[in-house]
């Protein structure tokens, strides 16, 4: 039985079509992916991401916990601060990525991905049963207390501050909720009740991802949709968000990240903070930062007309296969096949041609810089 | 509500044919089309190339999946539509005339009578 969001009825109700995405069905479109898709960069588009998972870390010895735990430096986040950030295992590899928001003192509000839950939960323990301070902690899954939607795109300011009104009330201080610059989260009042409010997002575009409980978020949803129609909102499935995310290179767990590749490999390396002290994987990132990869996440292109690539396709160099795309779509901002892959650093440079076998021929493709879209 | 133009025949698999004398015409049904939307991308079989009824011989490709077409009826290619595989969108918005796949010179026409009538592929779709 796949698990459903408070958001189901809705989806059903706007005739989606649904999908088992890890474990949960989920609208994969509405109408059309490129339509919600370009409505996203265009104006406006609203994402149910109630699968997602929360974990909230508090106490004495939290930041001091997460900092072994996490990649990135927690010591970084003043209140009402959130940032991108990988959980590794002594290997390097990543168990998943995620955001670490710090709400304020010592309570920090991590959101995490959906097929994940169980598996960051289960690590998260035997690292704070390991941990000398672990009477200093409390940790606790949260994931079944909330939902969430994102809303992304260029008109997105033009409408939230008439959505969610009024000044926010924790984590971040703000007048209106169009005050909170990128990264930033703010606690607001919406019906009675709280929700957390942070202007971040999976699309590459402006925006916003909010998280409350299920009535909230319910309520929210339908707001959302009657007071941004007419700045062009539409509600846009996974579908969509994956396009979005590969254009503007976002990794995704399960294509870009597993535990066999570390976040340099990944090109995520600046989230790693070698000089932060000891952490999960230090060792073994600090020496792949000094000797080199052996594999590298490239962006690329087609060049030659063909059909879109997709993931596990072999990519050719020199005559040879020598790796393999993880995310390949047709992009439709720009309307060619894009994805990103892995191969050996020889082939990572921009400008390296290479070909992407499609069903047993070969197409000629060009490695890009990231982001393979930008406005 | 899709369309279903009372003079085709429809695969279980949502290609339909048209048939005149001992050729065809084969492409995907209006509920396949809008089932897959945004299509990017066709890719049809060579000229000559002999199939056999339910056989993979197209592929067809969304913005989210690639989906094989399969021939109705045995034969061989006589011709194909390079008008989708220059602009594939034509699939969405004309399934059962421009955006027609390939002709074949049919091997067998029996063939044709196990395939199901507009009623009955109507009743297939839940339409």
């Amino acid at each position: 039985m796949l698990k459903r969001t408070a958001l189901f009825s809705a989806h059903q109700k706007l005739g989606a079509k649904l999908i088992d995405f890890g474990g949960w069905e989920m609208p994969v479109q509405y109408t059309s992916i490129t339509d919600e898709h370009l409505a996203v960069r265009n104006a406006a588009g609203i994402f149910d991401i109630s699968h997602m998972g929360e974990v909230t870390v508090s106490g004495a010895a939290a930041a001091e916990f997460l900092n072994q735990l996490l990649t990135n430096d927690i010591k970084k986040l003043t209140p009402g601060l959130g940032q991108y950030t990988l959980m590794c295992n002594e290997r390097g590899t990543v168990i998943d990525d995620l955001y670490a928001y710090r709400l304020c003192g010592d309570v920090y509000f991590l959101v995490i991905n959906a097929s994940r839950i169980e598996a960051d939960v289960a690590w998260m323990q035997s690292q704070a049963a390991k941990f000398p301070r672990r009477s200093e902690v409390t940790l606790t899954d949260a994931s079944h207390n909330y939902a969430a939607v994102a809303v992304q795109g260029p008109r997105v300011k033009d409408f939230i501050n008439d959505v969610i009104p009024g000044a926010s009330i924790s984590a971040m201080r703000v007048a209106r909720v169009t005050d909170l610059k990128k990264n930033e989260i703010g606690g607001f009042k919406f019906e009675h009740q709280s929700v957390l409010v942070s202007r971040t997002g999976y699309t590459g575009e402006d925006g916003f991802e909010i998280v409350g409980s299920d009535e909230s978020i319910q309520h929210l949803w339908d707001k959302f949709l009657s007071v941004g129609a007419p700045f062009g909102l539409k509600p846009a499935g996974l579908g969509a968000r994956d396009t979005l995310r590969t254009e503007v290179c976002y990794p995704l767990y399960g294509h870009e990240l597993d535990e066999e590749t570390t976040p340099i490999e990944a090109g995520v390396g600046f989230f790693v903070s070698l000089d932060k002290g000891e952490f999960n994987g230090r060792a073994f990132l600090a020496e792949q930062k000094a000797k080199g990869v052996k594999k590298k996440c490239v962006a690329f292109k087609m060049t030659d007309k063909s059909a879109p690539p997709r993931p596990h396709y072999p990519i050719w160099a020199n005559s040879a296969s020598v790796g393999e795309v993880v995310s390949g779509t047709q992009s439709p901002s720009l309307n060619l096949g894009i994805g990103m892959g892995y191969v050996p650093p020889e082939f990572a440079k921009p400008d390296t041609k290479i070909e992407i076998e499609i069903r047993g021929k070969r197409f000629a493709a060009v490695v890009v810089p990231k982001p393979i879209y930008k406005k | 509500m899709s369309n279903i133009p009372s003079d085709l025949k429809y695969a279980k698999s949502h290609e339909w044919i048209r048939v005149s004398g001992d050729t065809a015409t084969v492409g995907i049904s209006d509920h396949a089309q809008a089932e897959l939307t945004d299509i990017v991308f066709v890719e049809l079989p060579a000229a000559g190339r002999q199939v056999k009824a339910g056989e993979a011989c197209a592929v067809v490709e969304s913005v989210k999946t690639a989906s094989d077409i399969y021939s109705p009826v045995s034969g061989e290619i006589t011709a194909v539509n390079a008008a989708v595989v220059d602009n594939p969108a034509l699939v969405n918005t004309a399934p059962d005339s421009d955006g027609w796949f390939y002709k074949i010179k049919l091997s067998n026409v029996a063939e044709v009578n196990a395939l199901l009538s507009p009623d009955d592929y109507k009743k297939q779709i839940g339409g």
